[in-house]
């Protein structure tokens, strides 16, 4: 089944960008990173379409697969909410972690893909990230994460936001070890994961025009009682306040993510 | 009582806030101020005295008391120089590897936009890892409400303790119930599934220790922080650093319940 989506997505699938309205082919789209080609509108990207752009051709290796969301509230709605992720996107969940190499240099990958639950963090999230920084830890590697998220996944209560805790638990081992963490903050990164490891990174990268907050704009909006500035929450924004190290452009990011990786390895450090 | 009126009792007039557990627990008070960087924050109340004779550090959420504190502390909601001014403290405690206990009440970080310009979530994600990496024992008192990421910026601690009306939660019923329902005033079915009480905590793992309220007499309440305080703070300064460390990167690794290959997994034995 997922080799027919493959299929179908280089022959005939279409997108349409969320700007302009305009209808481009999965095939086009693939070929301009997502950038929109008509309004340069960064269209957000599913998780494993992340990865072939990132990795090194053939060298991503999947882990920690096999993990689903219990709904152990019994939460109105959850069970509802799950079924359509999966069948919408063919998922688990809303992170998919892994091994590979990048310019060459081995690390572990983690993607949030916004499209399940808008990436919300219950505890499959939590422990696959968990997972790959202890992965991590253990064979002395870096992490590159793809932070997207709308927060805690409130379905599974106070459960997730412990996540937020084991994860950052977990950040901290591999970097107390010395091991290098960078994030890519894309759109949109709000909520408990804004608040946990999305800023823990060594190195903060975010893409342009990538939604990056904490609390949710209407909030702000009815805290402050002001019309926010257009920019308020963008990747612009929290760069230019100091919360992030570089905007980079999608058709850069392989680039400098390799070079990152190149400045920071081992036998770099050993001479 | 049901969560939502828990819920209510906690931010009702006249329960003792911060600064009263402040000084019904710790003796020989020295506030100190500011997080060196930006600014005061008075949501956060903090400083250094002692726990029945052992120095502790002492960071307490303060929400106030009457209009004029109230909107001094902003209603115990704290900005990113607030869990700045924390983490200061936090990490000067560790030099002296002087315990820490912190008294946590908030209905969650301060959503304004100034707070979001100064970094609102790196500060807590900063509170948060640096807490897990402390090499001091550290113990969190839910004592009203614990609101979400800003209460969690406090608690990931060696122990939480709940005072026995608390509540603790991902996000408050109100915003629950608007996201889910688009209704907040469905605040109480919210509150009943999300699972806030001081019992739903102690059921998950999430706190230890459930400390029974006696309005009649605070100071016996306090006593009895005070007593729970000392002996798990006697008991927690024996460990070495690693063994520390291990031991709280055990209690928060334990969190989550899902199913891997169609068996369940997660700590809990919890079951509604």
């Amino acid at each position: 089944m997922i080799f027919d989506k493959w299929i179908a997505a280089f022959t005939h699938e279409k997108l349409t960008c969320s700007a302009c309205k305009k209808e481009f082919s999965v095939k086009e789209l693939r070929k301009s990173h997502y950038i929109c080609p008509e309004c340069a509108k960064y269209m957000r990207i599913g998780g494993r379409e992340r990865i072939n752009q990132v990795v090194d051709k053939k060298s991503f290796e999947e882990f920690a697969t096999g993990l689903s969301s219990v709904d152990f509230l019994e939460f109105p709605g959850y069970a509802d909410k799950l079924t359509k992720a999966i069948d919408a996107t063919g998922e688990d969940d809303a992170v998919i972690c892994g091994h590979a190499t990048v310019g060459g240099y081995p690390c572990a990958i983690f993607v949030m893909d916004s499209r399940f639950m808008m990436a919300s963090m219950g505890s499959v999230v939590g422990e696959k990230i968990t997972r790959t920084f202890e992965y991590a830890t253990e064979h002395n590697i870096p992490v590159i994460g793809f932070t997207a998220s709308g927060g805690a996944r409130m379905q599974e209560g106070i459960i997730s936001l412990m996540q937020m805790a084991k994860c950052s638990a977990a950040v901290k081992k591999h970097s107390t070890e010395g091991n290098l963490y960078i994030t890519v903050l894309t759109d949109p990164t709000t909520g408990g994961v804004t608040a946990s490891f999305a800023m823990q990174g060594d190195i903060i990268l975010a893409e342009p025009n990538a939604l990056v907050g904490f609390a949710g704009r209407r909030v702000v909006e009815q805290t402050t009682k002001s019309q926010l500035p257009d920019n308020f929450q963008s990747a612009e924004f929290i760069l230019e306040h100091g919360f992030a190290d570089a905007i980079v452009p999608r058709e850069e990011l392989n680039d400098t993510l390799a070079t990152i990786l190149k400045l920071h390895g081992k036998e770099q450090a050993a001479v | 009582m049901t969560p939502y009126e828990k819920l209510k009792l906690t931010r009702q007039n006249g329960r003792p806030t911060g600064i009263a557990f402040i000084n019904g627990v710790i003796d020989d008070r020295v506030e100190l101020h500011g997080d060196r960087r930006f600014a005061e924050d008075a949501a956060i109340i903090s400083g250094i005295g002692s726990l029945d004779g052992m120095p502790v550090t002492y960071i307490a959420i303060e929400k106030g008391v009457d209009l004029a504190t109230r909107m001094k502390t902003n209603f115990g909601c704290p900005k990113p120089e607030g869990y700045r001014k924390a983490l200061r403290l936090m990490k000067q405690a560790e030099k002296f590897r002087r315990p820490v206990v912190c008294f946590v009440d908030t209905s969650g970080a301060y959503p304004g936009a100034e707070a979001e310009e100064r970094g609102q979530g790196e500060a807590i994600a900063e509170n948060i890892i640096e807490m897990l990496g402390l090499k001091t024992p550290t113990i969190s008192v839910v004592i009203g409400e614990g609101g979400s990421g800003g209460a969690l910026a406090l608690c990931s601690s060696d122990r939480v303790y709940m005072m026995e009306n608390a509540v603790y939660s991902v996000i408050s019923p109100e915003g629950c119930a608007s996201i889910l329902w688009k209704d907040a005033s469905r605040a109480e079915d919210a509150a009943q599934c999300l699972r806030i009480t001081a019992d739903d905590m102690k059921n998950f793992g999430v706190a230890e220790t459930i400390i029974p309220e006696n309005y009649e007499d605070f100071a016996a309440t306090c006593a009895i922080i005070k007593k729970n305080l000392k002996d798990d703070l006697t008991m927690l300064l024996q460990k070495d650093d690693d063994t520390l460390l291990a031991d709280r990167y055990a209690r928060f690794r334990k969190f989550g319940i899902y199913e891997e290959n169609g068996e369940t997994k997660g700590t809990v034995s919890y079951t509604c």
